[in-house]
């Protein structure tokens, strides 16, 4: 049975198909030929992935196979044992980008209050204060964020947080945004609320960004493209596209595409998990 | 089930109970009269000692060594605890020695102590600063260590430089646990003071006020003499609470 529909044009595994789908939209992130080891565990090896430029890619696969790892290379939190990743042909170091923790509570500074935590990156840059009350107030306008900032992080609900720890990672203007797995730590009302507040946000900046999710359903309702990967050495299984358009809502969730979308990433991903 | 709501006043009976047991004793004389004064002659030996009487400049002056001994423990140790802490090899490299140290009782230290600063005041002071310096040290040092880490690469994926990762992330990590130190250094600064007092050729303070009193077998000025210690100790690990709480807010949430 065939599943892959006229929207859900995916891709095959492996580089040559991806730069392929890359000259459709100009490659963002390049990363060549990516090696990663813990201790004896081969997490990735020579690995290569492109991220298109202004789109949302989400990241899904088998437990441990290394979808953090993979964000945390790109962001540099981790070092690569080899490989390369540019930005446009840029090194990281050359670009502002974003990054949300998934643990909000351990990520936002409890002695700042709201509106300091959200300024503390401009203040890192050296922004004047006068600059950095424009900029935050810029943003907080542009999302229609309606939240008390005076108080602490500890004083705001887990949602609420995560929030913060967002506009934390915008409020820099970044070229690329990076999210770990940044809504399982909430209750499922606050993810359908934070997911269109994230939505919102991509839409409104158009910001490249990348999503690690253990969610099926929010890795294809938020996503330009699901990138789904294999076990360990994680390869790429499939590189799934969708593109309903935006905003999606509630109902985008029973749409046929939507449907056909995720069932076909599911299989892929059971594939994937029965190799083992 | 009923919801548990504790009453405010919960402590209070506790010290009635205490002193209720006090009166019974005495009124039933279970202990010599000589060694066991009223509470009411206690009180008032206190109430008089501490307007105006002895007890209240020796009072003082113990606030004071045990202020200062504490102040000079936590000028070394809470910088030296950080520098340590940053690193936490260097750390493992002399926790032996730290704990070593720290276990070793302050009061054997006061020959040595004495040694070197004869026998005035600087030596009760820097013996109980030497075993304040320890824990506070010890505290500070895990407190950095133990900084979250999520927070530390919050702060470098956003840019931040070595040195402000530790001035803004570390330092105020390391702050709940920093009071900690400093309330059990000042606690054991007090306990070495007052040592100090009864037996380091002192002429004033609790420690010789509560010794002199035995001495002189004046029971009630004695027992005043050991509440003042009391509520002294008590009352400094209040004031550190109540600082701790204006400025580490975060702590415990």
């Amino acid at each position: 049975m065939n599943r892959e529909g006229g929207n859900a044009r995916a891709a095959s595994a492996g580089p040559a198909v991806i730069a392929a789908a890359g000259a459709a939209g100009s490659a963002h992130v390049t990363i060549r030929g990516l090696c990663k080891r813990f201790d004896d565990a081969v997490v990735y090896d020579r690995f290569d992935l492109d991220i298109p430029h202004g789109k949302l890619i989400s990241v899904f696969g088998p437990n441990g196979c290394g979808k953090s790892t993979l964000i945390n290379m790109i962001a540099g939190l981790i070092p690569t044992d080899g490989g390369e990743i540019l930005f446009e042909g840029k090194p990281l170091r050359d670009i502002k980008f974003g990054y949300v923790f998934q643990n909000y509570r351990e990520a936002l500074f409890p002695w700042l209050r709201s509106l300091d935590n959200i300024e503390y990156p401009l203040k890192l840059m050296k922004l004047p204060k006068g600059e950095r009350k424009a900029r935050t107030e810029r943003l907080l306008a542009h999302l229609g964020v309606k939240l008390d900032l005076r108080r602490y992080p500890y004083e705001l609900s887990g949602g609420q947080q995560q929030l913060i720890s967002i506009m934390r990672a915008l409020v820099v203007e970044p070229e690329i945004l990076f999210l770990d797995e940044p809504f399982s730590a909430l209750d499922y009302e606050m993810t359908l609320f934070m997911r269109d507040q994230l939505q919102r946000v991509f839409v409104e900046t158009g910001t490249t960004t990348v999503l690690v999710s253990h969610d099926l359903e929010e890795a294809v309702y938020l996503a330009d493209r699901i990138l789904l990967l294999s076990r360990r050495p994680a390869a790429i299984a499939d590189y799934v596209s969708y593109d309903a358009p935006r905003p999606r809502t509630g109902a985008t969730l029973s749409q046929q595409d939507f449907v056909r979308v995720k069932a076909h990433c599911l299989d892929v991903f059971q594939r994937e998990v029965r190799k083992a | 089930m009923k919801g548990i709501r504790l009453d405010p006043g919960l402590p209070v009976i506790g010290v009635i109970g205490l002193v209720a047991l006090w009166y019974v004793a005495v009124w039933f004389e279970v202990v010599d009269k000589v060694l066991l004064p009223s509470p009411t002659d206690t009180f008032r030996a206190l109430w008089k000692g501490m307007t105006g009487g002895r007890l209240g400049f020796d009072f003082w002056r113990t606030v004071e060594r045990t202020c200062l001994a504490t102040l000079i423990a936590a000028a070394i140790a809470i910088p030296l605890g950080i520098f340590l802490g940053a690193s936490e090899k260097l750390y493992r490299s002399v926790e032996f020695v730290i704990d070593f140290f720290r276990s070793t009782p302050a009061s054997a230290m006061f020959p040595l102590f004495l040694v070197l600063f004869g026998v005035g005041d600087e030596t009760k002071i820097s013996v109980a600063a030497f075993g304040a310096a320890l824990v506070i040290l010890f505290n500070v040092a895990y407190g950095v260590m133990n900084a979250r880490k999520t927070r530390l690469l919050a702060a470098k994926v956003m840019g931040a430089s070595r040195l402000r990762v530790l001035t803004d992330v570390m330092l105020l990590e390391s702050l709940p646990q920093t009071f900690v130190g400093l309330r059990n250094g000042v606690s054991l600064a007090l306990v070495i003071v007052v040592v100090a007092e009864m037996f380091i050729g002192s002429t004033d303070g609790l420690g010789h006020r509560v010794f002199e009193a035995q001495q002189l077998f004046a029971m009630p000025d004695m027992y005043a003499a050991i509440f003042a210690a009391g509520a002294l100790g008590y009352g400094l690990n209040l004031l550190f609470l109540l600082v701790e709480r204006q400025f580490v807010h975060w702590s415990g949430k």
